[in-house]
């Protein structure tokens, strides 16, 4: 059985493997899923769209912002990076977690199909960098700072939809993408040399 | 609203959480940067992206901004955004407008007294 901790969050295909389907469900009466029409996140089994009802769309709905999010995150790194503002390591760094957006995005659009959902669509690169006010940034620091508001953002988004959730793996899902969020933002923000949070539990009150 | 943990238990179960208990007027400046760190990844005050823009929600009719593609559900509400249903909102969404999809939570009485706080002077 795959471990889910040292699996990547790139969706995973592992048509034998239905670790969860029994406790996902017990109480539906619905046991005979098969274990293809398990979705794979992060290398965690996912219920699909034919279990029923509710709480599932919620949860879809949960999934699909959540995909937009990484939409923009990953439109906006793209502006960055043709910017031309962005050098060196930075850029370095940029290339990485755009790349880390793209696997949260492959990831979250075949769990969403997989549960029986319509992935949204991305915004035109025109539109994400209007609505961020691409067209102020000046220099690398502007860059950086405004990925790291957006870094800062996902990541207390992901801890503050946790509790909305009815399926326990995908909060399980939501917390590591959050630590990614994290980890980027804490990069960026030694980059650009701003303190570290002085308190604890600083995230996602 | 109320800006102290209701119950004594409560209380003690969450003094790491609930950290500033003194009663003191919602701090809109505080709210402008909790706005910062904890709404801006979903939206603007005068843009929509994942979510509606927020520019003159206070006193607006829930689903009000034009061209955004609310749920059905925020759509068909004929709530209006006041500071008992913004506080109530944003310590459960679902709990206000069933089949809403933000679902995004603040569990902090004090920090969302103080984000409405800032979006009520961004509601002239
Ligand atoms: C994860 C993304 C996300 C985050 C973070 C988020 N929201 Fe939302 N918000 C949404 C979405 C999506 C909607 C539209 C919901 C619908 O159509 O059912 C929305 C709707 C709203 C509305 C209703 C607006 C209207 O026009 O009726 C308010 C008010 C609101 N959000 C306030 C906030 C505040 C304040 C914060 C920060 C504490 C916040 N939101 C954080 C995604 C988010």
């Amino acid at each position: 059985m795959s471990n889910p901790l040292v699996t990547t969050l790139a969706p995973v295909t592992l048509p034998n493997i239905d670790l969860g389907r029994r406790t996902l469900f017990r109480h539906t009466g619905k046991a005979m899923l098969s274990a293809a029409a398990v979705a794979m996140i992060g290398g965690v089994a996912m219920p699909t769209g034919s279990a029923s009802a509710a709480p599932m769309q919620g949860d879809i709905d949960i999934l699909n912002v959540a995909l937009g999010l990484e939409h923009e995150a990953i439109a906006a790194y793209q502006i960055g990076a043709e910017s031309g503002l962005v050098k060196g390591k930075a850029l370095d760094a940029a290339k990485l977690f755009q790349s880390h957006h793209k696997g949260h995005r492959d990831a979250l659009v075949s769990t969403i199909e997989k549960m029986g959902g319509k992935p949204v669509a991305p915004k035109s690169q025109a539109d994400v960098a209007k609505a961020l006010n691409a067209g102020s940034l000046k220099t690398q620091d502007d860059v950086l700072r405004l990925a790291a508001k957006l870094e800062l953002g996902a990541a207390n988004a992901y801890l503050g939809v946790i509790p909305s959730f009815s399926e326990g793996m995908l909060k399980q899902v939501a917390a590591r993408l959050a630590a990614d969020e994290t980890m980027h933002w804490t990069a960026l923000s030694g980059v650009l040399g701003l303190p570290l949070p002085t308190g604890p539990l600083s995230f996602g009150a | 609203m109320t800006r102290t943990c209701q119950s004594a238990a409560l209380w003690t179960a969450l003094t790491l959480l609930c950290t500033p208990m003194a009663a003191q007027a919602a701090d809109a400046e505080r709210g402008a940067t909790l706005y910062e760190q904890r709404c801006v990844a979903c939206h603007s005050l005068d843009t929509s992206r994942i979510g509606p823009a927020h520019r003159g929600v206070v006193g607006r009719k829930a689903g009000g901004v034009p061209g955004f593609a609310y749920s059905p559900a925020l759509k068909a509400s004929d709530l209006v955004w006041t500071e008992d249903s913004l506080d109530r909102w944003l310590a459960d969404p679902q709990s206000v407008i069933p089949g809403q999809r933000m679902n995004y939570r603040v569990a902090d009485a004090v920090a969302r007294a103080d984000i409405i706080a800032f979006l009520k002077r961004q509601s002239p």
